[in-house]
């Protein structure tokens, strides 16, 4: 029990294979007219179709295929001119038909990659991974089981059903198998899971919400002795929430089943649960006796034939994939990485994109959205997205600030105000009464104030004892409430008093 | 008056010589009269049927512009899904369920005001050839009581020939419509599959699957069609095309210039004698109207019971997995600590018949992974091959005959035992399902041997039905002018009918 994750890849080669399932963030359910907003009533958003009533029948979501079609394209996926649906056949309450309509032997798309760029040993790395195929599907209802301990079905006082969810469109993307991934099998993982969600983000086809569901990453884990042809046996763990539970998941099979094989036990093909808190797996449904789902075409729905100028069109509207745009954005900024990743992990980058589209210098953007209103946010325990605060106001208030209309403390107060809910920058200008004191004549008149106020530092100035400025300066941003401009100040001071000023 | 066709009570409707109220209760005095002998009906909806024929007077009262068979009554095949009426399928495990929604062909129906009586009764689940499989008790046919009304929409055929309903809905999916007609001497049409949708259809088998018109007349066949078909968007399957104009074509019967093709596979050994000299009569009858008589062959028709058999309980295996127990219809076993399994397993062990479950197990040995590709996948090449010969038989004819059925009505009992012998009974019928093209039965006479009603069958290729309306048509009007009267005058009155 106390091999290290050194020891098993310096023995085993990992061999991968990932399922995720997506699910299509579109008004409607897959067959059905029913509204798909989480988190309703259950029960509530159901009708004939989805309840499986007898004599009803499905007809597809085009804008589904739509969404398909595109991750398809994204994922450099042919797409197949003719496709079909299929019943796969197997009862359980939740399942309102006792059959899933999924896709077979004829998916919509097939043969893709995505190529993942990690840090190794050696530096930075691309891994490609291949994309067996991308179909439809259509998930199930949610079962609530009641009493026992588990929340499983065995062990349970009673089950309750909720239909809501039953017929939202899904869509599962399958890999080939993956090798050579060696000791970096988890993190090639994880940035594959990573880019998925990022693309599909792009492509604004789902909400990629791995914490409610709407993004789940089944992880198929197998060890082979290095340099062996043979394929191990495989275990498949479910219920993989986060990005960092991909990562620890396929780490702790890989040690388990290593332990196993040491031992000269075998692994078993089953599916495994993944456990959040422990990090580990425990034991489901045992794939031994492979099921027989009996799938046969679907009778109901007839064959998916999309028009290739169509495909075409979506192709050409296909955004850039997030990792390329990225780099090209940090190419155009010339932002270090260290930055860079900072604003991917706050989020920020769309929104530094949007503000510097807007006009804005792109580190005076960066600086706004990563400092004073992160900090903002994080104080609320809000989303920077969340806050009333646009991209065109942080603009707005860059170009205030560089035509010396607002200096850097001023704009702070004008952010402030904006995510205070008091109006756009020129509403809260206006109301706070903000205003750079600009006006020489004005400052001229505070300057010889403070030099008449204080006649010996004055004359210690003119005298050439530069430094000594500053007290007088202090007293004429106290004279002008902190609204004069601190350099204009000097400037004119210094003058003043026949000193240079550079 | 309930003798009449639904065509003449139209008429008398409109001249106000009758009401919609009076004409429903009519026939709702003939059920009454003759259903406990008849057993046509599994349920009779009195009050919506009375109320729905008072809502059509006082439109017409109005003034109100109205469909050709506003008021007429009609017999609902219990396969379809109408909102707040029990619908069983002949079946226990629906017993209860009252649908929440109406079907398409019943939102048709009620569209064009037409009198919902009641549903009738049916093979459970359509799986049947004599209406014996309901859960309900048999269909006496009214010709002779001891006899099946065929099926699985025996209810149907035999509420028009007892005089019960005017025009009935049926459903075919191997002959489920044309097989009751043949037998109890009515019309009965299975349209192009997706010629009607079949949203609200309790699926049996879904691509063989085909709701149809049934009635005394070609004509009232043809307008019943009119109102039930065109394209639903709630049945994906449905064809997105203008309806055929068969009611034209039932009223100009013109059969000038048509080459009929004899389906050489159709006939000869096997079929009894007196349905083949009828089938003969009726060809001499068309080519004295100028229809051209041609012979085509069929091949692969001699694989189409076999191949139906592989497709129709594959089908019916998935379509029936959902009566579960779960949300509707019968639940057995749900005691306390019984397993959502074991309630699942009791319910269909109690609420499926005999036949029912015969398919449902075939199915799922058809699908099963390692016999897949030589049941179910042999099946739909075969399904392929028939299409073919249809093809084929298209480019020298027009439309294609054969008799409907080898045998007039059988005993209640006589093939129960045998469902080998049964399936025989649509081995004319299957091959139309098969293709997905349309057909029709008509009735063409009594058996010399046994006096029993004999159909006429003729199939017309996909989205052209108007071309057996036609042909059906003007063999209706060669029959009538040699009979002098319809053959349903000649069946024998029931105790107690009007």
């Amino acid at each position: 029990m106390n091999l290290t994750y050194d020891d098993v890849v310096a023995k085993y080669e990992p061999v991968l294979g990932l399922e995720v399932h997506v699910e299509l963030n579109t008004e409607s359910k897959m067959f059905c007219g029913c509204s798909t907003v989480f988190g309703a009533e259950p029960n509530t958003q159901t009708c004939p179709v989805c309840l499986a009533l007898p004599g009803a029948l499905p007809t597809v979501n085009e804008k589904a295929i739509e969404s398909t079609i595109k991750i398809g394209l994204a994922l450099n996926c042919s797409i197949a001119p003719f496709s079909r649906f299929a019943r796969k056949n197997y009862f359980y309450p939740d399942m309102p038909k006792n059959f899933q309509i999924s896709q077979y032997d004829e998916p919509i798309c097939v043969n893709g990659f995505v190529d993942v760029e990690i840090e190794t040993d050696e530096g930075p790395k691309v891994f490609r991974i291949e994309v067996e195929r991308v179909h439809m599907e259509e998930d199930t209802g949610k079962s609530l089981h009641v009493g026992g301990a588990t929340g499983r079905i065995h062990g349970a006082e009673y089950s309750l059903l909720d239909y809501n969810r039953a017929g939202i469109p899904l869509v599962e993307i399958v890999t080939k198998i993956v090798p050579g991934t060696g000791k970096y099998a988890p993190e090639v993982a994880r940035a594959y899971v990573a880019e998925l969600r990022d693309i599909l983000r792009s492509l604004g086809v789902s909400d990629v919400k791995m914490e409610q569901g709407s993004l789940r990453c089944d992880a198929n884990v197998s060890l082979r002795l290095i340099g062996a042809e043979t394929l191990g046996t495989r275990s498949e763990t479910k219920n993989v929430n986060s990005l960092r539970s991909v990562e620890r998941a396929i780490r702790g099979e890989m040690i388990r089943h290593a332990e196993l094989l040491n031992k000269g036990e075998r692994v078993v093909q089953e599916t495994r649960h993944f456990q959040e808190d422990t990090g580990l797996t425990r034991s489901g449904r045992s794939k031994e006796q492979a099921e027989d789902y009996r799938y046969f075409p679907e009778p109901d729905l007839v064959p998916v034939a999309p028009d290739a100028a169509w495909v075409e069109e979506l192709r050409a509207a296909l955004p850039e994939r997030p990792s390329i745009h990225r780099k090209r954005l940090q190419e155009a900024w010339a932002v270090p990485d260290k930055e860079m990743s900072a604003m991917i992990n706050a989020d920020v980058l769309d929104v530094v994109e949007a503000t510097v589209a807007l006009g804005a210098d792109p580190a005076k953007a960066r600086g706004w959205w990563l400092g004073e209103i992160s900090r903002i946010a994080n104080e609320k325990d809000v989303m920077i997205k969340d806050l009333t605060i646009s991209a065109s106001d942080v603009a707005e208030i860059v170009a205030l600030v560089n035509a010396g209309e607002l200096t850097d403390k001023l704009a702070r107060q004008v952010v402030e105000g904006v995510i205070a809910g008091e109006g756009k920058p020129a509403a809260v200008i206006a109301g706070r009464g903000i205003k750079v004191v600009n006006d020489d004549s004005a400052l001229m008149a505070a300057i010889e104030r403070a030099c008449a106020a204080q006649p010996e530092t004055a004359q210690k100035v003119r005298d050439g004892h530069v430094p000594a400025a500053g007290a007088l300066i202090g007293a004429i941003m106290k004279d002008t409430k902190g609204q004069a401009d601190a350099a204009r100040v000097r400037e004119l001071l210094l003058g003043h008093l026949g000193q240079a000023t550079n | 008056m309930i003798r009449n066709s639904a065509s003449e009570m139209a008429v008398k409707l409109s001249n106000g010589e009758v009401t919609s109220v009076e004409l429903t209760q009519a026939h709702l005095d003939q059920i009454s009269a003759v259903d406990g002998a008849v057993h046509a009906f599994l349920f009779v909806d009195t009050e919506g049927a009375l109320a729905q024929a008072a809502a059509v007077d006082a439109k017409r009262k109005n003034g109100e512009k109205l469909s050709p068979l506003a008021g007429v009554p009609l017999a609902l095949k219990d396969v379809m899904a109408q909102k707040g009426i029990p619908t069983t399928c002949g079946s226990k495990i629906l017993e209860g369920w009252r649908p929440p929604y109406d079907s398409t062909v019943v939102a048709n129906l009620k569209k064009n005001d037409i009198i919902i009586l009641g549903k009738t009764n049916m093979d459970e689940f359509a799986m049947g050839s004599s209406t014996e499989n309901s859960a309900y008790g048999p269909t006496h046919n009214p010709w002779d009581l001891t006899r099946i009304p065929g099926g699985s929409g025996g209810g149907s055929s035999a509420s028009l020939a007892a005089f019960e309903a005017p025009l009935a809905i049926g459903t075919d999916t191997g002959g489920s419509i044309r097989q009751p007609a043949a037998v109890t001497g009515t019309v009965g049409v299975k349209p192009t599959y997706g010629g009607v949708s079949r949203y609200g259809l309790v699926a049996f088998s879904s691509s063989l699957d085909q709701a149809g018109p049934c009635a005394r007349t070609v004509l009232d066949a043809a307008l019943l069609h009119e109102v039930i078909a065109g394209h639903d968007p709630k049945d994906s399957t449905s064809i997105n095309a203008p309806v055929p104009a068969v009611v034209a074509a039932a009223k100009a019967g013109n059969v000038k210039g048509m080459k009929i093709g004899v389906v050489k596979e159709l006939n000869g050994d096997g079929y009894q004698k007196g349905v083949r000299n009828r089938f003969e009569e009726s060809l001499e009858l068309l080519a004295a109207a100028g229809a051209e008589i041609v012979e085509v062959s069929a091949p692969n028709f001699e694989y189409a019971l076999a191949a139906y058999y592989l497709i129709a309980p594959s089908e019916c295996s998935s379509n029936l997995a959902r009566f579960d127990a779960m949300r509707y219809g019968l639940r057995v076993g749900d005691l306390d600590g019984a397993s959502a399994e074991s309630v699942m397993n009791l319910t269909r062990e109690v609420g499926f018949g005999r036949e029912v479950k015969r398919r449902i197990i075939l199915g799922t040995y058809a699908l099963s992974s390692g016999y897949y590709d030589a049941y179910y996948g042999s099946a739909q090449k075969v399904r392929t091959l028939i299409t073919q010969d249809f093809n084929k038989a298209f480019e020298v004819a027009d439309v294609l005959v054969s008799p409907t059925c080898p045998t007039t009505a059988f005993k209640i009992g006589e093939k129960a035992n045998d469902p080998l012998a049964m399936y025989l009974n649509d081995i004319a019928t299957i091959p139309v399902n098969m293709a997905g093209i349309g057909g029709m039965s008509l009735p063409s006479g009594l058996a010399d041997e046994d006096g029993l009603p004999v159909g006429f069958q003729i199939m017309s290729p996909v989205m052209k039905d108007d071309r057996m309306y036609s042909v059906g048509a003007a063999l209706e009007a060669a029959l009538l002018s040699k009979w002098g009267a319809p053959l349903l005058s000649k069946i024998p009155t029931l105790a107690g009918s009007k």
